[in-house]
């Protein structure tokens, strides 16, 4: 039996931070190695409009990442880089996160790995940013929403029936 | 329908994305959208039809001026935009789930 896990977003209004949480039917273990192991990493971070690529990722205190997304023309659509400030194995890790050419400022990110029961696990993802206006422009931008969009549009064109 | 006119691809350039960055917080005239950026004016305006065609901009005249903002259905309460928000995450970990689930069955 696979209970519905939905992705959980807490946004306040006035602050400059956003909390996401999620529930997996994954032991602790392996929702660690999904963030931990590059191979895996950019397998996740892909879409049917990106391809993610890893170019440097040292899984480490004081080490530092560079993620990089390119469309099927190669051109690179999303660039990303941050650096590590703690990597504790199954249980947390701290970073930043910058997105390249793009007037955002830098987050930082606190990821929380829970065990719930042997085959279940949580993550607590605390995200804060700049500042409140800079965290409701972000939220604000329809990226998402448009991604969905092409994403149903792309469902449309290869299922054309439905 | 033109292919060209995809949302998505409207967002993946980055000088799109700087300018619905820039006119997130205040409607701006062509002009001064142009005025932030190196590109030739009527790249610009490319740009801002782009992004107008695929309804993440709209357009609103005041006196003899045209300024640009971002569609007022984007631009509601914060509960509104964050289910796209919550919804690419969705799709992220769901992928992640289903990823591990098959690296945890090829080692057992």
């Amino acid at each position: 039996m696979s209970m519905e896990r939905k992705t959980k977003i807490t946004a306040e209004d006035g602050k400059q931070d956003i909390l996401i949480t999620r529930e997996f039917d994954l032991p602790v273990e392996l929702l660690f190695k999904a963030h931990a192991d590059p191979e895996i990493l950019k397998q996740w971070m892909s879409n049917p409009y990106s391809i993610a690529k890893v170019l440097k990722f040292e899984a480490k205190k004081h080490g530092s990442y560079q993620l990089e997304s390119t469309d099927a023309q190669g051109k690179v659509v999303f660039s990303s880089n941050g650096v590590i400030h703690e990597f504790i194995p199954n249980e947390k890790i701290i970073r930043t996160f910058e997105l390249g050419n793009a007037p955002f400022g830098v987050q930082l990110e606190v990821y929380e790995f829970e065990q719930l029961t042997d085959g279940t696990s949580k993550l607590n993802m605390h995200v804060i940013y700049e500042s409140v206006a800079l965290r409701d422009q972000l939220l604000k931008l329809p990226f998402a929403q448009g991604i969905n969009m092409a994403h149903n549009r792309m469902q449309e064109i290869l299922n054309p029936s439905k | 329908m033109n292919l060209r006119r995809d949302v998505f691809q409207a967002i993946a350039d980055p000088t799109r994305r700087a300018i619905l960055l820039l006119v997130a917080s205040q409607a701006l005239t062509a002009g001064a959208i142009a005025a932030n950026f190196d590109t030739a004016r009527p790249t610009v305006s490319k740009h801002l039809q782009i992004l107008t065609e695929c309804d993440l901009l709209e357009q609103q005249q005041t006196g003899r001026e045209i300024y640009y903002q971002t569609n007022a259905q984007n631009m509601k309460a914060i509960a509104d935009f964050i289910e796209p928000f919550r919804q690419m995450w969705d799709d992220r970990f769901n992928k992640l789930e289903n990823i591990m689930q098959q690296y945890k069955n090829t080692k057992a």
